[in-house]
């Protein structure tokens, strides 16, 4: 909700990060996707590769909160995870349980959500 | 932004994340309403939006030194071995509806929260809800009272005028909580849920 100026901040950094490519291939990726490493990246690791890298070498981590930990924009946090799921470098676990759109949550997902609240 | 807190990991066998979306106006209570319920303590994150109002997922925009972010709030709930529930805090106003399709994509449903003083940082959220089909509950965050010697026309109205107030369907659900309150947000995510549940089963909707 504070809009800034993202150049004057890092001005090339963005930019550097994604090689300014407009590129979509790779796994599709959303907000809550759950991020899985597969070891600790090798020298010579881009930096912001090395960052996903070492957030989710022993745990799953989230689309949002890799962005939130790298201080790095969302679409920007997806460019680098295409290029790392594409390498095999990380999986993806999707959120499957997610509704299609226009359709409601089904019944035993809500359920294990019901049950989950509850337990809170 | 860091903090040993924010650092609770996943459990490793997490593989279902879902989303719970809390929009509602500037300072209504939607960070306040996640650091209640979360795990973790609120983390930050954003999106780029452009002047030209570029698709989120078109990274070309990356390369925009016109480009300015937006950030939002978000916290989570772990439900179980698999399944993490995130709650996520969206900007109202029309002006952030780049981030929509983001955030409510795949949501399970959404929470308005609301102010009674501000009610029209509401109507937007709304409209966009019901245009979209996605399913939602109303939130009405009772901040502290009045204070004593205010006139009698500042006292909160009640949960029927605010209905009326933002014109909603009968079918959808208005509740009160105190977004400071676990308890409270935590009943309003019940809510919600129930509300979708008996959604699936549209004859013994009221």
């Amino acid at each position: 909700m504070n809009p800034r100026d993202v150049g004057r901040e890092d001005p090339d950094r963005l930019f550097i990060v994604t090689g300014g490519r407009a590129d979509t291939d790779g796994p599709v990726l959303d907000l809550v996707s759950l991020i899985v490493g597969g070891g600790a990246a090798p020298p010579g690791t881009p930096s912001e590769q090395a960052g996903v890298l070492a957030r989710c070498r022993d745990f799953p981590v989230s689309v949002a909160e890799l962005s939130a930990h790298l201080d790095l924009p969302v679409s920007v946090v997806k460019i680098v995870l295409r290029d790392l799921a594409r390498e095999g470098r990380v999986t993806v676990r999707p959120p499957v349980s997610a509704p299609p759109r226009d359709q409601l949550p089904d019944l035993e997902t809500l359920r294990q959500v019901l049950v989950g609240l509850h337990d809170l | 932004m860091t903090s040993d807190r924010n650092d609770v990991p996943l459990r490793s066998t997490a593989r279902d994340a879902l989303k719970i979306v809390i929009v509602g106006g500037f300072g209504v209570g939607k960070t306040t309403m996640v650091g209640a319920v979360s795990e973790i303590r609120p983390l930050s994150t954003e999106e780029i939006m452009t002047r030209a109002g570029v698709g989120i997922d078109d990274p070309s925009a990356v390369a925009d030194k016109n480009a300015t972010t937006v950030a939002f709030d978000f916290g989570r709930i772990t439900l179980n071995d698999e399944k993490v529930l995130y709650l996520f805090g969206a900007p109202g106003q029309q002006r952030f509806w780049f981030l929509w399709d983001q955030l409510f994509g795949g949501s399970l449903g959404a929470v308005v929260l609301v102010d009674t003083r501000r009610l029209a940082d509401s109507f937007y959220a709304i409209d966009r809800l019901e245009h979209h089909g996605t399913p939602f509950i109303v939130a009405v965050n009772r901040f502290p009272g009045p204070a004593p010697d205010a006139p009698p026309a500042r006292a909160a109205p009640s949960l029927a005028r605010v209905r009326a107030a933002l014109d909603l369907p009968p079918g959808v659900p208005l509740v009160e909580c105190d977004a400071r309150l676990r308890p409270s947000c935590k009943s309003v995510l019940i809510d919600l849920v129930q509300h979708l549940t008996s959604l699936h089963f549209p004859e013994t909707t009221p």
